[in-house]
């Protein structure tokens, strides 16, 4: 339950105020999302292991039924694994999911690694958690163990540190 | 990050069923159509039954609607009975029929209860308790809920396992006895 600053900094994912690496990963086998093409909004990139397993499953889920509460940020939110377009497509249909699911798949967990949130004893991405901000800098991250769900408690708070922009780009002059 | 504090604390506001001075609160985050919370909807009877007055019990709502098509029209059932003052007899119905909560069933359990059907078919029309089961529902994102049933002790998120009744009724039976102050 108190999984907290110590695990974090050991497991080595990028901390926040680091800039966020940019990235080009396909979410369909034919669409490609770039991270720098949601600037100036925040963004949300939740790293999990796999599509289909039951935590993530709930997890997303979870993050699913909250897409309202984070559209009040005007944030995005992306999950990545390693698993295949294929795979995210048949995932996301059968989940009825919302939101982006992209493809670490080739080279195999190229932009976790980025991150800092591989596991390369295991060969897929860890439960990590990073809030950007508009500006494309990390301002908080979480990594959470394997097992356990992280709920969503940690981004509203981080989004709530952030400032509220219900409408991205949208004042004009 | 998760602390797991529950946000906010309860008050006259919540169902709550137990004394005000109950030395052990349980609230649940529940899912009339999630059947881990039917498995558990028992399990909190026994604890209440085992533990009395020391127990106070308070059900907020968690629905989720992505994966359960009638989660929240059923909650909001449970919010108009708890108008006409019948909060507990719906709530466990609902949990006693997880498999039949359409429109009709909810208004047939309304019937049951001998509540003002007509009025709660306004009020399920109308979304009359659609804000506060949505409040109830980011108080528990909030407070770190993170699938259902997701339980708190005294405040605190009870990572613990609730499916074993007796493992859960002495969980709550020490936190029980644990008195922080006077």
């Amino acid at each position: 339950m108190k999984e907290s600053d110590p695990i974090q900094r050991a497991s080595g994912i990028l901390p926040a105020g680091t800039p966020a690496p940019n990235f080009a990963l396909n979410s369909t086998p034919d669409q490609t999302v770039r991270l720098s093409e949601l600037r100036s909004r925040p963004v949300i990139l939740a790293f999990y292991p796999a599509d289909w397993s039951p935590v993530c499953g709930d997890q997303l889920a979870l993050y699913n039924e909250i897409l309202p509460e984070f559209r009040e940020y005007g944030a995005e939110l992306v999950a990545v694994s390693v698993d295949g377009p294929w795979c995210h497509a048949a995932f996301a249909r059968d989940r009825k999911l919302r939101f982006p699911l992209l493809s670490d798949f080739e080279p195999k967990g190229a932009v976790s690694r980025l991150y800092g949130a591989y596991r390369d004893e295991d060969g897929y991405s860890e439960r990590a958690l990073f809030v950007i901000d508009a500006d494309g800098v990390i301002r908080w991250s979480y990594r959470s163990p394997v097992g356990v769900n992280p709920g969503a408690d940690g981004i509203l708070k981080a989004l709530d540190s952030l400032g509220r922009r219900p409408e991205p780009a949208g004042v004009s002059a | 990050m998760s602390d797991g504090h529950l946000t906010p604390p309860v008050s006259s506001a919540d169902h709550a069923a137990g004394r005000d001075d109950a030395s052990l609160t349980l609230v649940e985050y529940g899912d009339y159509e999630c059947n881990y919370c039917g498995m558990a909807y028992p399990i909190v009877k026994a604890a209440q039954r085992a533990l009395g007055d020391r127990l106070r019990f308070v059900f907020r709502n968690f629905p989720l609607a992505e994966a359960h098509p009638h989660a929240r029209q059923a909650a909001q059932a449970a919010e108009a009975a708890a108008a006409q003052e019948k909060f507990w007899p719906m709530h466990d119905l609902l949990f006693e029929h997880q498999d039949a909560l359409g429109d009709a069933d909810l208004l047939r359990y309304a019937q049951t209860l001998a509540l003002d059907v007509a009025r709660i078919a306004r009020e399920l029309e109308a979304g009359t308790y659609a804000k506060r089961v949505r409040d109830d529902f980011r108080s528990g994102v909030r407070s770190g809920v993170n699938g259902t049933p997701t339980f708190f002790v005294n405040g605190e998120r009870y990572d613990g396992s609730w499916a074993d009744e007796e493992a859960f009724v002495g969980a709550l039976r020490g936190a029980s006895e644990v008195r922080v102050g006077e």
